[in-house]
């Protein structure tokens, strides 16, 4: 198969072209991902563009994202196909009286009758694929193991009709929220990504590319802010899609430079618990 | 050195610092070699890290030994031979004279000697000023080679040369000298806020710079000595092996920061033990409900799950200076899994004992809590010595009634008693009123029952005692608890 990457600078590059600025660990990775033919594995803290990343390399190689979010309770079912019921006892009944037994045993179980869901239809896809699996951490452990086997064949094996192998090897992302250790096995056949803040050269380039209208001078103080604040010991330290309500919420309050005061009016868009607002705002007021 | 036979040698140390790499991963890693060539060591770098290390606590770990194997690699990374300065450096002096307005003399060759201490400074607080990078590359180099004093076979640290370095560049009082250069520079004053913003940014950039420093330092090291000897000597515990007990600052503050997403971890896994545990009797009503779409046949019963009550717990913890850090940690993990629980209460002791529920009560910000734990539980009695006959006593007088069945008491300590009365009668009547009573003991199993600690004599009466040296084994005990 093709490679889809020439080299990590393109990767780099493309990304930035559909809105995504990659630092090297990111677009490495991707790189390899494409050129080994393994998934990502991709973890990080809320809000720093895990998702976001599989939807733009979707975007950037022109393929379909096809999307499975997970969830506590997810099944077979669910996640690889199912054998649909209701077509199947209609088929037995329409034609009680002619067919065999064994002829409506074969006919029934073939993929006219099979519901492709996501990870079955991502493999079974003519046309190129990027496949989401998000939030891999919120099934449970025994469920991870209905991933294993697309993940180092991508090929899903039914029962009734046998091996379904991957017309072409689709990019797969997998996110997690480090909620929990995801199993030796899944992290086997997975490269690793570890999405964390942005620095602070990236984080102000992504405001000036996502917020409009953003003057230079108003990214690069927002940007030091919001690093001076992931400094202190948090619950829960601003990501990156809070950076940007921020941005946005400054820009709407027309501010051009932000002081003491109006950082501290609108630090509630930055911080979720009042005990954080409480300790940043009492940090950035006092110089040591 | 081949690419093949640095690798597996980088391999083996990876598996020696404690990181799970697997043979599969291995090879992962050779197949990701081949695409992404060595000289583009960032990508290089990135590209080993995705196949071997799948858990960000290993990355630090992972980034030295990194360091170590391939530090010699690319050409701005090559160690300039004593008295050549390379190109970067000489156009960089020229820059610096022309400054100065003395053209002549300087620029031929004598490298760094031909400068005073307070000049370097001066350069070094101009690179640090406007945040040039190659510069403070390029000043880290120099420093190292001027200052450092290294000679080829000394067996010394790296922490040594560090040292001398850094002695000689004044860094400590660097942050305010900038900090006072930028005041004077900006036309208005500064608001506070912009001010700490500054102070923010020269203390990264002064930290960056040290990390430089630090590298080179690792670099003529590894020249000297061979990689495999000095990732030896680098080798640290990853943060779940640290023990409690003989934990550096540093140390501390990694183990601070593995304590958050375990927690995180530990209490989202026992939620889903709780919920999936066991299953109950049949559900009837949901049967029927979940019959209708195979037409009224109940093939997928479904059972209704218990909701085993919580336990209560009592933590009862020595907080004298050895076990300090020891009991502080087991406080912190667990009051971050405190929903866990129905009610947790806690008391510390030295010699006296006081309830320190009520300050983990008044705030959500478990730090701080531990804080006034420190500074304001009474538990000083008579002479500050670990007395835990008499803690245990007062205990009992005060609180030993509020033990019922359904309350699980952990004692944590290591019973070094200083010799005073054991009173192990306490004990033993809590463990007759308790669902359960354990002991949690932050030494190694082998000092046990040895010098004045009377370990065994509490054990005795408990339904057992669990060596608690590091994270890991804490959270192993505590998942088994609930």
């Amino acid at each position: 198969m093709k490679p889809r990457f020439n080299d990590v600078a393109t990767v780099r590059s493309g990304l930035k072209k559909v809105n995504y600025l990659a630092d090297d660990g990111i677009a490495g990775v991707v790189f390899l991902a494409d050129r080994l033919g393994k998934p990502v594995l991709i973890e990080g803290p809320a809000g720093t563009g895990k998702t976001q990343l599989a939807k733009s390399v979707a975007e950037l190689t022109g393929a379909r994202l096809i999307r499975l979010q997970c969830y506590e309770g997810l099944d077979e079912s669910k996640a690889l196909y199912e054998w649909n019921y209701k077509k199947q006892l209609l088929r037995i009944q329409a034609d009680k009286k002619s067919d065999s037994w064994s002829e409506v045993h074969d006919d029934i179980f073939s993929s006219e009758f099979l519901l492709a869901r996501p990870l079955l239809e991502a493999i079974t896809s003519e046309e190129p694929v990027v496949l989401l699996i998000d939030e891999v951490d919120r099934v449970e452990l025994e469920t991870e193991a209905l991933l294993l086997e697309i993940l180092s064949e991508y090929q899903v094996s039914i029962p009734e009709l046998g091996t379904i192998t991957a017309k072409q090897i689709p990019l797969v992302f997998l996110t997690s929220n480090n909620t929990r250790e995801l199993s030796e096995a899944l992290k086997r056949r997975c490269l690793y990504l570890h999405v964390d803040y942005p620095d602070l050269e990236r984080e102000k380039e992504i405001v000036l590319n996502k917020v409009p209208d953003i003057s230079d001078n108003l990214a690069d103080q927002i940007a030091r802010i919001v690093r001076s604040i992931r400094q202190l010991d948090l619950k829960k330290a601003p990501s990156v899609s809070e950076t940007l309500d921020w941005a946005r919420t400054l820009m709407l309050l027309g501010i051009e430079t932000i002081d003491e005061k109006e950082a501290k009016e609108t630090l509630h868009i930055l911080l979720k618990y009042q005990t954080d607002i409480a300790k940043a705002a009492k940090e950035l007021s006092v110089t040591k | 050195m081949p690419v093949l036979d640095l690798m597996s040698g980088f391999i083996v140390e990876l598996r020696n610092a404690g990181l799970p790499v697997s043979l599969t991963e291995n090879l992962d890693a050779m197949e990701a070699v081949k695409v992404i060539p060595i000289e583009d060591r960032d990508a290089f770098k990135y590209a080993l890290g995705a196949t071997l290390v799948k858990n960000n606590a290993h990355w630090r770990v992972f980034e030295t030994i990194f360091e170590v194997y391939f530090s010699l690699r690319g050409p701005e990374y090559a160690i300039t031979q004593d008295g050549q300065p390379d190109d970067f450096w000489r156009e960089m002096q020229e820059q610096m004279d022309q400054v100065k307005g003395q053209g002549e003399g300087k620029g031929s060759g004598g490298g760094m000697d031909s400068l005073t201490p307070e000049e370097i400074n001066a350069m070094l607080m101009r690179a640090l000023m406007s945040g040039d990078q190659a510069m403070m590359r390029a000043l880290a180099k120099q420093s190292v080679q001027r200052f450092a004093g290294m000679e080829p076979g000394r067996p010394v640290g790296g922490t040594y040369y560090l040292y001398r370095t850094l002695r000689n560049l004044d860094l400590d009082n660097m942050l305010q000298k900038l900090m006072d250069a930028n005041s004077e520079m900006s036309k208005q004053e500064l608001s506070s806020l912009e001010q700490r913003l500054e102070k923010d940014e020269f203390e990264s950039r002064i930290e960056q710079f040290k990390q430089e420093v630090e590298s080179e330092i690792r670099r003529r090291l590894v020249a000297d000595r061979g990689a495999e000897a000095m990732a030896k000597t680098l080798r640290k515990p990853l943060p779940e092996d640290v023990e409690f007990m003989h934990a550096s600052r540093d140390e501390m503050q990694s183990l601070k920061k593995a304590l958050y997403p375990l927690t995180r971890k530990l209490a989202a896994r026992l939620a889903r033990k709780r919920r999936h545990g066991r299953k109950g009797p049949l559900d009837f009503r949901n049967t029927v409900r979940h019959s209708l779409s195979y037409g009224g046949v109940p093939a997928d019963p479904k059972f209704r799950y218990p909701r085993p009550a919580k336990p209560e717990l009592m933590v009862i913890a020595d907080i004298s200076g050895s076990v300090a850090a020891f009991a502080r940690f087991t406080l912190m993990f667990v009051y971050a899994i405190q929903n866990q629980f129905s009610k947790v209460r806690s008391f510390v002791f030295i010699d006296g004992i006081d309830e320190v529920t009520k300050f983990f009560k008044s705030t959500e910000d478990i730090g701080e809590a531990i804080n006034r734990v420190n500074t304001e539980a009474d538990v000083v009695w008579v002479d500050g010595h670990s007395d835990y006959g008499h803690a245990f006593e007062v205990f009992w007088e005060r609180h030993g009634k509020d033990i019922n069945s359904k309350t699980t008491v952990l004692l944590l300590g290591d019973a070094r008693n200083n010799y005073h009365a054991a009173q192990s009668w306490v004990v033993k009547e809590i463990a007759k009123r308790a669902r359960h009573v354990y002991w949690l003991n932050p030494e190694p199993k082998s000092y046990w029952n040895t010098g004045d600690s009377i370990v065994g004599e509490y054990g005795a009466h408990t339904d057992g005692v669990f060596e608690c040296r590091n994270l890991r084994q804490l959270e192993g005990f505590v998942e088994n608890l609930t």
